[in-house]
């Protein structure tokens, strides 16, 4: 028994060095010479060289990256946001005609791999002249992120009382008032959970930009340091690409660290539902 | 109430309706259509094909070879992640320092699948690489390979990352759904003289089955893609000898490098259809006896 005891820590160590390994080891090149980079990759730098990040953020344009990163999954964040809310909302608590298949016709949009809308998608973002846009972006991330969000939602609205709702209503809000002051504060837990969810997913987007944001000046984060890599034969700078590495790291690491227990929470919530 | 409730209803729903039917809806649609034409971007000059698409995908022996390397993935990944995970989440019970694991363990599910790509492809870096070095180190410096260069190994590397990626937050999964079954059952069954391994295999894994079910399904979908790692992580993209080329990759380059976008999207129901087949397949062929907890 003892014996086990000790393999089983043994084994939960290992997978530990082997998360953490690779993260250090990328925070620890960022930080040396190429040459000692090629040197030898176990090796500390002798001066931690912090002009990697600078060169880095400004002449691989991770700082553009990251700015470009920001105005789309902030605004495809809030957008989805109020979408989700608003359909989920009216079609969790508003009897009408087509209620039911307009449901399914959303949530429907989960089953699909966006694989499939791939080629069209690419044509009717070209001819709405948005390819390579911010709106463009953020109206395709919305679109795509909108099913889940409704579907969480949904579900979420109709375990609200309904008491506090019709109080409103009697003392003369209006239907946007009801949904605005009184059920959006009170699905807020929902909506803490899934905006979690829905982060995550936007802020680490690839194949949609990489198809429908071909100008290099919009280029977002995953999809610039992806391009850097991959044309980095061209023009080594390892260590420079080590540190736009650790620079797209270190926002989703903060953001871990401070809000570890909401993210784990909110994440695998969604996964069961 | 009645007053303006239409308005409301209207005013609320129709932008993300219309959003919606636009950029998803009439995609999706598209697709179908397209798979059977030969449109290759001027739609002044399509014509449908009928079954063309497909018969030809049977015959693209990249197609085929894509198609190989998913079922490959398919079958190893989930079963490995989920084999991990469920060891991972029964022996961190207990205290905080063993929870405090799966906090770690999580974070690589936080990460842009093009970061763990280009992160990978430099642990994988034959000179200066992490895993070279490693084996340098530790004197096996005859199993240093190119890693990502051998045809028989660059998918199995690729298939790694996926797995180091995916683990933790099954883990956190399961563990959710251990933690709650009642302690009772577990005391009880100990009293019995069950040991660890039959507590297992009796108890937890029975009561914690709806989530391995998840897990296979959203594995499964997870295998059916890794379009990004391979673009990114392997050479070509595809890899030597086209030995990591995946469904998604073939897709990707027939409509957007060679600019035939009918058979792209004959790739895209294809894969569609794999998609669901899998996942049905996956709910049934992993159904058992719901058990209820009282």
């Amino acid at each position: 028994m003892r014996t086990t005891t000790r393999l089983v820590h043994v084994v939960l160590l290992g997978w530990a060095l082997l998360v953490s390994l690779p993260l250090l080891w990328a925070v620890v090149s960022s930080l040396k010479t190429d040459a000692e980079i090629f040197d030898s990759p176990w090796s500390l730098p002798a001066t931690p060289r912090f002009d990697n990040w600078a060169r880095a953020w400004a002449e691989a344009s991770i700082g553009r990256y990251l700015l470009n990163t920001v105005i789309v999954v902030g605004g495809a964040l809030v957008l989805t946001m109020l979408f989700g809310a608003l359909v989920a909302y009216c079609l969790a608590r508003y009897p009408f005609p087509g209620n039911r298949i307009v449901y399914y016709t959303l949530v429907a949009g989960m089953l699909f791999p966006v694989f499939l809308a791939l080629v069209p998608l690419f044509f009717v973002v070209d001819q709405l002249g948005m390819l390579g846009t911010y709106h463009g972006l953020i109206l395709v991330y919305t679109a795509y992120a909108l099913p889940f969000t409704v579907f969480f939602l949904h579900a979420f609205f109709r375990t609200l009382p309904t008491a506090v709702a019709e109080a409103a209503f009697i003392d003369g809000c209006s239907h946007a008032g009801v949904f605005f002051r009184i059920m959006l504060p009170m699905a807020r837990p929902g909506m803490v959970s899934v905006g979690i969810f829905n982060f995550l997913g936007l802020w680490n987007q690839y194949l949609l930009p990489l198809v429908l944001n071909p100008d290099p000046d919009r280029y977002v984060l995953a999809q610039g340091l992806a391009f850097l890599a991959v044309s980095q034969g061209y023009r080594s700078d390892w260590s420079g690409l080590f540190a736009g590495l650790v620079i797209a790291i270190l926002p989703v690491l903060v953001a871990y660290l401070l809000f570890q227990r909401q993210i784990r929470d909110g994440l695998t919530a969604g996964a069961v539902k | 109430m009645r007053h303006g409730r239409y308005r409301f209803l209207a005013g609320a729903m129709l932008p993300p309706l219309l959003l919606y039917a636009v950029f998803v809806v009439s995609p999706y649609a598209q697709a179908f259509y397209l798979a059977f034409t030969d449109f290759n971007g001027v739609s002044s000059d399509v014509n449908l094909v009928g079954l063309d698409n497909f018969t030809r995908l049977w015959s693209d022996p990249l197609f085929l070879s894509a198609l190989r390397h998913n079922a490959l993935m398919l079958v190893v990944v989930p079963l490995v992640t989920i084999a991990l995970a469920l060891f991972f989440a029964t022996s961190t019970r207990g205290g905080r320092l063993l929870r405090a694991y799966r906090v770690l363990y999580f974070f690589p599910q936080l990460l842009s699948v093009a970061i763990i790509a280009v992160l990978w492809q430099f642990v994988y870096t034959p000179n200066s690489g992490l895993l070279n070095g490693f084996l340098d180190r530790i004197g096996l410096s005859t199993l240093e390979r190119s890693w990502l260069a051998e045809p028989r190994l660059a998918l199995w590397c690729v298939m790694a990352a996926m797995v180091w990626s995916a683990v933790g937050f099954y883990v956190v999964l399961f563990a959710a759904a251990i933690e709650s079954i009642p302690a009772d059952i577990t005391e009880a069954a100990l009293i019995d003289g069950a040991g660890q391994f039959t507590l297992f295999w009796r108890i937890t894994l029975p009561l914690v089955w709806d989530s391995v079910q998840v897990a296979f399904v959203y594995l499964g979908i997870v295998a059916l893609d890794g379009f990004a790692l391979v673009q990114i992580m392997t050479v070509g993209p595809g890899g030597p000898d086209n030995s990591t080329e995946v469904m998604g990759l073939s897709l990707y380059r027939n409509a957007f490098t060679y600019g035939k976008y009918g058979y792209a999207s004959a790739m895209g129901v294809a894969l569609f259809f794999l998609t669901l087949t899998l996942t049905v397949l996956m709910l049934r062929a992993t159904r058992r006896e719901r058990v209820e907890m009282a």
